[in-house]
This record gives structure tokens, sequence and C-alpha cells, in this order.
């Protein structure tokens, strides 16, 4: 089998995984060495597929051959799919030849879990290793690490990559029970806290020595299949935020459950992914993560699930009412965060613009703010825009109205004279 | 009155300089080159270094945020883009640096919408170039906007340090050539990209396939994509060319390029004309 027939099987394999990110490395080039980390906040995206994602790195998986049985799964065993394997040499041969044409921002490395995670792993760092040391490359490597793989396996890969991160995959413990039998809580949960125990240790060494080595320097995420299981955005949100808050997680990604395959326990193959409510989680994770918002506050045990017609943000400030409106000149940032319109480049240049004199409503959009959703919830300098007229009624049928042309469009359907009314 | 410059970055500093010494208000600066007469007092301005150095050490006093304003703004699309970044130093000069604080300010907003433009253009761009290998050394070519080859250059030339390689920007005709540690830009009248050896095919039909492959046609979403990458990038990218950019051409490899420039007498060879004087800056 010649490169071209393995890449495009193991990139069909790979391509389920949400994330594609080379942002947190900020390392410098070395003499002698190919390449750098991308210098800006956001990473850097090198193309951008057919489906809008962002494609930064080479991802593909190292095997598909997989010992597991996940029933959501296109690798899993018992499914009848081409198998194919990378050798070491051919993978560091691509990864550098693509680097060196700018295609890629550097290597997410995954695989099938093939003989034992043990194994996998081992030929995983092999790969690394060869890449780092003969290959001399310095750009960035994000690897999987495999639940149930030795804990001196994942240290000696935390050192060559950038980022690790250990799929959660289903947001629940019957989930995984359900649909992979061979995945427990624990073995996914034990490298995910040896790799947070083991970057605040490195924090310390790098204080103490400045050339000490480095541990997952870009730290680790993780990511949740939406929508193959029951539970709700309620339950996603709190385990997100729980992940934040006690693995200090870089992100944490949600990949809507794309079908396929026919299964008694996973929705049918013909339904949609469900996109939208993918979007409004991510949504919710921006805000967990840069607005100060906790999971209670936006939702709660009555509204389980998000209101697809208007974003989280949307959502909370049209239950709170009584916090707006937002007088833009006198408000701390924290509170103009929770406008909604307003992100935190925005809030940021709200409170520098007003230290040079006060503002008014014709300059809030130059400043960044979103005025169609943000005019019903601010006043500057005690005036909202001119002609505005809303009712706590009317505010939601107008929020829903601004937000439509965003949304994906229903299909157009041929009225016929002999329909039913209903 | 009109001040006619000669199109660099120092001349434009003198126009600044001379307003001033003058005393006169400037409704236009026009590079010579577009410059049509009219009916309007208008006066060519010499380019002088020290007076630039002065104007620069000045701006640099009161606001070193302004001089990189300028240094930006420069290189932008902006229309009149020397006039807006008059404006801003004149306001800089008369009321101090307070107003920068405001970015809805009506001098001061003009010239960042166009500099916010310059940096997504070559935050873009740091992404979106494809460079091929011809004998060794990596060419690539691009489109812009803007003027972003002296920001790319710091980018690519700390990536691929051990390599030899040259940006062509066809927008502006001028190239960033980089080899053994040294870059500079040069204007290049004409270029033309060789046709693929047979490695060089090779990997761009694998980046192809790749591409290709990774996209989940359930998700398939085109819009989202050209929000995110405007179709005017795709003409330079590997992924959206026809057939025949991944066939290989042996034959000519060995040759030199037809129409290659006189600047690069082959793919296969350093551009010697382009590193002769590194020290100087376009």
């Amino acid at each position: 089998m010649d490169v071209l027939e393995k890449l495009t099987i193991l990139t069909d394999a790979a391509k389920y995984d949400a994330a594609c990110t080379s942002s947190g490395g900020n390392r410098a080039a070395k003499k002698g060495y190919i390449g750098n980390t991308s210098t800006s906040v956001a990473g850097c995206c090198h193309t951008f597929s057919a489906d809008g994602r962002c494609v930064s790195l080479l991802k593909v998986l190292l095997t598909n051959r997989c010992v597991y049985d996940c029933k959501y799964c296109v690798n899993r065993r018992s499914n009848d799919t081409r198998r194919a394997a990378f050798t070491p040499e051919e993978l560091a041969d691509l990864t550098i030849s693509f680097y060196r044409r700018n295609y890629i921002e550097g290597l997410f490395l995954s695989s099938g879990v093939f003989r034992s995670p043990d194994y996998t792993t081992e030929l995983m760092i092999r790969t690394l290793r060869l890449l780092r040391e003969t290959y001399r490359f310095n750009g960035y490597i994000h690897a999987k690490a495999i639940p149930g793989t030795a804990p001196e396996l994942v240290e000696q890969l935390g050192l060559l990559a950038d980022r690790l991160s250990v799929n959660i995959e289903l947001p629940s413990e019957a989930g995984l029970k359900t649909l992979a039998p061979d995945k427990t809580k624990s073995a996914i949960l034990t490298p995910m806290r040896q790799i947070q125990a083991r970057n605040c240790q490195n924090k310390e060494e790098l204080i103490k020595y400045r050339h000490a080595p480095k541990f997952a320097p870009a730290g680790q995420s993780t990511q949740l299949i939406v929508g193959a299981t029951p539970d709700s955005d309620f339950h996603i949100l709190r385990l997100t935020q729980g992940l934040y808050d006690r693995y200090h997680l870089k992100r944490v990604f949600y990949s809507a459950y794309v079908p396929v395959m026919e299964h008694a326990l996973l929705p049918a193959k013909d339904v949609k992914p469900p996109l939208l409510r993918e979007h409004r989680l991510y949504q919710a994770d921006w805000l967990l993560r840069f607005y100060g918002f906790r999971a209670e506050e936006l939702l709660d045990e009555q509204h389980r699930d998000f209101d697809t017609r208007v974003d989280p943000k949307c959502s909370w400030a049209l239950a709170h009412l009584e916090f707006f409106p937002v007088e833009v000149n006198t408000a701390d940032y924290e509170t103009l965060l929770r406008i909604p319109g307003v992100g935190v480049i925005s809030a940021k240049r709200i409170l520098s613009a007003r230290r040079a004199g006060r503002l008014r409503i014709d300059d809030l959009p130059k400043l960044g703010v979103v005025m169609k959703r943000a005019q019903y919830f601010l006043t500057a300098s005690g005036k909202i825009p001119d002609g505005l007229r809303f009712t706590p009624d009317s505010l939601l049928r107008s929020l829903i109205a601004a937000e439509r042309p965003q949304l994906p469009q229903q299909e157009m359907v041929q009225l016929s004279l002999f329909d039913a009314v209903v | 009155m009109i001040y006619i410059y000669d199109g660099s970055f120092n001349g434009f500093l003198c126009c600044i300089f001379d307003s001033y010494a003058n005393k006169e208000v400037l409704t236009a600066i026009c590079r010579d080159e577009d410059f049509v007469p009219t009916l309007f007092a208008s006066r060519a301005i010499q380019t002088d270094r020290d007076h630039a150095n002065r104007v620069l050490r000045k701006i640099v006093k009161c606001s070193p945020y302004t001089a990189e304003l300028l240094q930006k703004g420069f290189l932008t699309c902006l229309p009149d883009k020397e006039l807006y970044l008059y404006h801003l130093v004149v306001k800089l000069l008369k009321e101090g640096p307070g107003f920068l604080r405001n970015f809805s300010d009506e001098t001061l907003y003009p010239v960042l919408k166009a500099v916010r433009h310059l940096q997504g253009e070559v935050h873009l761009l740091k992404g979106f170039i494809r460079f091929s290998e011809l004998g060794g050394v990596l060419g690539s070519e691009i489109e812009p906007k803007n003027r972003v080859l002296p920001l790319l250059r710091s980018h690519f030339c700390a990536r691929y340090q051990n390599e030899t390689f040259f940006i062509y920007d066809r927008t502006h005709k001028e190239a960033l050539f980089y080899a053994a540690g040294k870059a500079v830009i040069r204007p290049l009248e004409d270029f033309q990209m060789a046709p693929p050896d047979e490695t060089e095919a090779r990997y761009r039909l694998l980046w192809k396939r790749f591409y290709d492959t990774i996209a989940i046609k359930e998700r398939y979403n085109p819009k989202c994509r050209m929000t995110q990458m405007p179709k005017r990038y795709w003409g330079t990218m590997t992924e959206f060319q026809n057939a025949d950019y991944f066939k290989a051409q042996s034959s000519s490899a060995a040759a030199p390029a037809p129409a290659a420039p006189a600047g690069i007498s082959g793919p296969g060879t350093p551009p010697e004309h382009g590193l002769s004087a590194p020290g100087s800056d376009p």
C-alpha cells in the first residue's frame, strides 16, 4: 500500500476528531531546527475544509486497527473497513514535507488501539522521537494519550508533544458503559489527572531551572460527542465546568455525533448531526472561559437545554432583565461582559475609550460592539439609540429575527393545494 | 496644497516635515507616479533622510504607538492613506496622545480600520501561503490587497531559518528573498513559477488528497468556509488548483524556466540579485 492510499484511509478515520488547534505554544525558532510554534493567541489556520472547519495540523491516525469495539466509532473492531498503518518514517517524512511547504502547523497524532494502549503509545513515541530528534522538528505536535497507558509512557509522550489530549468521548458513565464497553471513566480520568499534576510540577521546575524540559507546554484538551447519548446540555456544561475547574483543561471540544452506523443504542442513521446544539455549546463554553459565567447561571434543572433560537448569552439576558440597561460609561469590566453583543475585545476598548471622553451611542459600533443585539441592553450617556422602541415581549422576537439569518435555513417545500389543512 | 513625494516612507515623512516648515495645510499627498497635474498649487518634495528621521523621532517621543500605526498604515491599501496618516500626526502634535485611547475617534478610526485589515490579511496569509520546492528553493506567490511582505518577513524567516525561500507578491510586483539568514524585499516586475518536478507533484497530490478527505460530508458548509477563507485567497492555494497543477513535468525541470526574470536565474539557484545589498530596506 503506498503512502497516498494510507493517507486517505488514516485521514478518513481521523476526521471525526474535532480538535485541530495550534494555539498555546510559544516556542521560538531554534538554530539547526526547522520550525517554531505560532505566536498568535488564536494559533494559525492553514486552510478550511469544505465543512468550514479549520485545518491547522496534519490530523491522522498512526493506525486505524483497533482492539476496542466502541459502538459510535468508525474504527471499531467489528466494522468492516480497510485498515492501514503508517510507519514512523513515512509519517515523519510527510510531516516535514508538508511543514516545509507551509501546508500545516504541525502534527496531530492519534491512533486506534493496536494490540494494547502501551504498545500503541510506544509506537507514537517512536514517531515523535524520530521527528524531534532525527528530523529536528521544532513545530507543534498534538498527541492523544490513550486511556489505560502506563504513566511512564504518558510522561515520555508529554515531553515530546506540545499538547496532550485524552478524549472523554461520552458525557456520562452510563453512556460509556453501553456504547464504549472497553473504556471506563476512571481509565480516562487517570491520565488526565497525571497530565495536570505533571504540568503544575513542570511550572515550578521552570521557575527553578530555566532549561528544564517542558512537559506539554500547550496544556491538555479533551473532546465530547454530543447527541449520541440522551445527556442534556446542562449535564454537559456542568461536566465541562468541572473539567476546567479541576483539571485545568485548555479546551473542551464538542463533536456533533455523525451517524456512521445503524445500532439499536444509537440515533438512527438518517438523523442529521446536531450542529446547532454543538454551536450553542461552544458559545456557552466561551462564556465559561472568558466571560465569567457559571454553568448554573446559564441553565438549571428547569431549563436543561439551550434555546436554539437565540444564543446562551441572550437567553441569560432575557431571563435577567432587571440587570439591564447597563450604562457603558460607568459599568465595570465584568458588567460590560454581560451585555449581549459586547465581547472581550470591545469591552476592553470601551474601558480604554471612555478615559478619553464620554461615549455616545454612535461610537459603540466603531469599538466593535454588535449593536443589533447590544442596543436593547445598554445606554450611553443615558441614551438608547434614536427611534428604538421595544417591550420585554417584542425583545425576544427582535433578537430571534436578528439571529435568524445566521442559522441554517429550513428547506423549502412546494406547497400543494391538496394538503390537509392542519 | 498638494504635495508630491517619491512613494517611500521617508518621502512621506518629509512631506510632514515640509508642511510644518512651510506652514502649509495639505489637501492631498500624491506619489509622483500617480500625480495628475491640476490647477491647485502643488509642490514636489525632496526626500531627505535627516528630515524624515527628525519627524519619526518626534512622533516616537510623543507616542510610540502612533509611530507603529504610521509604519503599518503606510503598507495598507487605504485610498489616500497618506492624508489620513498626516491628519493623525497633526492631531497628535496639536493635542497630545490622549485621543489615541478612543478607538472611535474620527481621525484615528479610518487608520485603525485599515491597519486591522492589513493585520488580518497578514494573519491569514501566514497560514494560506503555499510553498513549492524547486531544486532546494522554496517559492510561493501571493495576491494580497495590502503590502504584507514586510510583516510576513519575521514569521517566515524564523520558521524556515535553514531554508532558502522567496515569496512573490503579484499585486505589488515585489518579492521577499531569504537565504543564509538574510532577507530582502525587492521589486520584481514579472515572475512565473516553474512546473513541478516528480517529488513536488507527489506532495501536492498528497496534500490535495488530505484536504479532500478531512472534510465531513454530513457537515458540508460552504458558507462557513468562505467566511473563514475568502475566495480571493484560493487562487494561490494548492488545494484549489486544477489537475495540471499536480502533474510533474520532468523535461522542463532541468532547464531554467523561460519566463524566470533576470533577478533569479532559475528555480534552482539562490537569488543572488536580491542578496547583493542586504542592508538596504525598501
